[in-house]
């Protein structure tokens, strides 16, 4: 289960330059196994990829990636952030992609005195009253990509609207992050079963209260049966359907097909960006792995240019946290998705676009940039934070 | 009353999928007394031959061809390697090694295709929708299930009750010892029950392929429900077992679709919609228990 990359090789080949520097230990700890594991794997690619491109190193850097799965086990989570910073004295972590696991080892870690950039996820708790000056997040505060979702349905005078969400926090946050901007009337708000596959009777439902538009969010296979069932019911046809990206990465697509065409989605991050770190980083991932990066890639590639930003600026120096964190503050990277930078809690504070899923020309499913919604968002939790 | 018919029709068609899951499982469990938590990969099996094999040749009648056998043939070596050596051992044994088998098919499934869900579609003869009742489109496929359902129970009826092999199942169920006293060749009734009680898992689930996802562990979610259906019809009976199909389908379908709204005639809207969807997520259990505390061995137990 434990992969290594080991890059002292990577160090001996650049030659006699790279003195005998130790390389600094970074742990990944992430979701490698279960239905989810996909997402872990591409924050783990994502990131592997911004190593490789450096030669093994992050900021001229020589770096040891540690890769743990937890399984989406929160327990597994805190015994595996104990190895890493105990037992291995890793002084950075990373990769965690669920929120119950975050709030599980994230903590306890930073209270320990070890950084950690989320790349995934960013539950209300660390982005306001829990913040610490240890922890960053470089994708998103949980509720942003339902917030810029609500303010483009909003924006486009839709005054009706279906919303729908597994009955769980992390669902209940994202109806809540939707109508935070979204101001009109609701035609139902609805809570499904957690891992639930048969939609038929909320769509019957959903059918019968004539909304002017429909607003979801299913992760994983849920969203995949959802949007399958829901154009099968031939609704694509009558009631645009809205959503995060989380439904919406390339790797579901796959797995819809044509009935997620058109769907408008909010994000931070899309493939057809064009700037040239994004273009760089689109066209390494699909030579490297075979196939086109999720935003969940994007993010892990993200986390790994910021670590080696900070790196770079330090000189390799993990000892010293305060210099340590003043480099990650000033987050002097290209993001892939252009301007990017930290807000008082840590959080990014980013321009949130809303997509369109499309079809490529080589026949895949993708997503186009259609429009930015917000410039310089920060999340609505910041004002509790105390740093 | 239109949304009424429309939701009742949704719950027959998610009970005739659960029947064909049920079928095999109740046979399974009724007649060789054996707890199989694997059943569901059965069903995930056929889904991702299904899914591979429509895809490669672009024909879904050829997907259900090779899925069907597939799960049947997957259920056979199943049952000849694993299962022999399970019959006489304790249920929380049979529990401990199905489950890891079943764990063995989630990890076998993303060797073999990967992570990456597998996308099916429904056969272009039977992707449009069909209005039954004016104004309430309904899907063909949907509809495609349920006939292919009722089919199949008709089809094992007239196995059960008009062959010999159906004669030797019903007596398996009723008294294993006295059938094999009587010159009935258990070992081969066991692995053909088995592997028939797999191939309609995988028929199952290459019919829900084209609109759920097929990904790794996605038999874990129906096997629940699927053991609760057999519970209420009586473990054993293929009747039951359609019985007890349809009334899960229909009292899972109608609580999702009308006890928030009924709440909402008595409380406020967000506390109805939650509770509402807590009790409907809860339905099915309380009808289960309810049918216990009535016939403790459910509705149509399997005599003996």
């Amino acid at each position: 289960m434990r992969i290594t990359a080991l890059t002292v090789a990577a160090c001996l080949m650049l030659g006699a330059s790279a003195q005998a520097q130790t390389p600094v230990k970074i742990g990944m700890i992430t979701t490698l196994s279960t239905k989810a594991g996909y997402l872990g794997e591409d924050i783990r690619d994502g990131f592997k990829l911004a190593m490789d491109q450096e030669g093994g190193t992050l900021g001229g850097v020589p770096v040891q990636l540690m890769v743990e799965d937890d399984g989406r086990n929160p327990e597994r989570g805190k015994q595996i952030a104990e190895r890493f910073t105990q037992r291995d004295g890793a002084k950075i972590l990373t990769g965690i992609v669920f929120s119950n696991v975050a709030m599980a080892v994230v903590p306890k870690v930073v209270r320990d005195g070890t950084i950690y950039i989320s790349p995934n996820a960013g539950p209300s708790k660390l982005a306001g009253s829990g913040c610490n000056k240890n922890y960053f997040n470089v994708a998103w505060q949980n509720d942003n990509l339902h917030e810029v979702t609500g303010q483009y349905v909003n924006d486009a005078g839709f005054n009706n609207v279906y919303i729908l969400a597994p009955n769980y926090p992390a669902g209940k946050d994202a109806l809540a992050g939707f109508k935070r901007f979204y101001k009109g009337k609701l035609a139902g708000e609805v809570y499904t079963k957690l891992g639930q596959s048969d939609y038929a009777a909320e769509l019957a439902a959903l059918r019968a209260a004539k909304p002017d538009a429909v607003f979801f969010f299913l992760p994983g296979g849920m969203g995949i049966n959802f949007i399958k069932q829901y154009a099968q019911a031939g609704l694509n046809a009558q009631i645009p359907l809205f959503g995060p990206a989380f439904s919406f990465d390339e790797r579901l697509l796959k797995a819809v097909g044509e009935s997620a065409l058109g769907v408008v989605n909010g994000s931070q991050w899309a493939r057809d960006m064009d700037n040239e770190a994004n273009v760089r980083f689109v066209a390494d991932f699909h030579k490297t792995y075979g196939r086109y990066p999720t935003l969940y890639a994007s993010q892990g590639y993200d986390a790994a240019r910021l670590i080696g930003s900070a790196l770079k600026a330090t000189g390799g120096d993990v000892g010293d946290l305060d210099a340590l964190r003043d480099a990650l503050r000033a987050a002097n990277f290209a993001s892939v998705r252009g301007a990017f930078r930290f807000g008082r809690n840590q959080h990014p504070v980013q321009d949130l676009y809303v997509r369109k899923v499309v079809k490529s020309d080589d026949g895949t499913m993708t997503n186009q940039t259609l429009k930015k919604v917000f410039s310089n968002h920060a999340d609505a939790y910041a004002p509790e934070c105390k740093l | 009353m239109l949304l009424f018919f429309e939701q009742v029709l949704n719950g027959l068609q998610l009970g005739v999928t659960l029947f064909l899951m049920a079928a095999g499982l109740t046979l399974v469990f009724g007649i060789m007394n054996l707890i199989n938590l694997a059943h569901g990969s059965m069903y995930m099996m056929g889904a991702y031959v299904g899914a591979s094999v429509t895809a490669a040749s672009g024909s879904f009648v050829l997907g259900l061809l090779a899925a069907v056998p597939a799960a049947g043939a997957v259920g056979m070596v199943v049952e000849i390697v694993v299962m022999r050596r399970l019959y006489s051992r304790e249920h929380l044994d049979q529990v401990l090694a199905t489950f890891g088998l079943l764990l063995f098919f989630n990890e076998l499934v993303v060797i073999l295709w990967g992570r990456q869900p597998l996308f099916m579609n429904v056969p272009p003869l039977l992707s449009a929708t069909v209005e039954i009742v004016p104004g309430a489109p309904y899907p063909a496929y949907r509809l495609a299930m349920m006939g292919v359902g009722l089919a199949v129970a008709a089809a094992l009826w007239l196995l059960i009750a008009r062959t010999r092999l159906g004669m030797q199942i019903r007596a398996g169920a009723s008294n294993r010892e006295m059938a094999g006293a009587l010159g009935i060749d258990i070992r081969r009734l066991y692995t053909l029950v088995f592997a028939l009680g797999a191939a309609l898992a995988g028929l199952a689930g290459i019919m829900v392929a084209p609109i759920l996802a097929v990904e790794s562990g996605m038999g874990e979610s129906i096997l629940v429900v699927t053991f609760v259906v057999i519970v209420i019809g009586g473990i054993g009976s293929v009747r039951g077992a359609l019985v007890g199909a349809l009334m899960v389908g229909l009292v899972d379908t109608l609580g999702r679709a009308f006890l928030p709204l009924s709440l909402r005639a008595v409380m406020a809207p967000a506390q109805a919609d939650s509770a509402g969807a807590a009790l409907a997520s809860m339905a099915i259990y309380l009808l289960m228990a309810a049918i216990l505390v009535w016939r403790p061995r459910g509705l149509f137990p399997a005599a003996g």
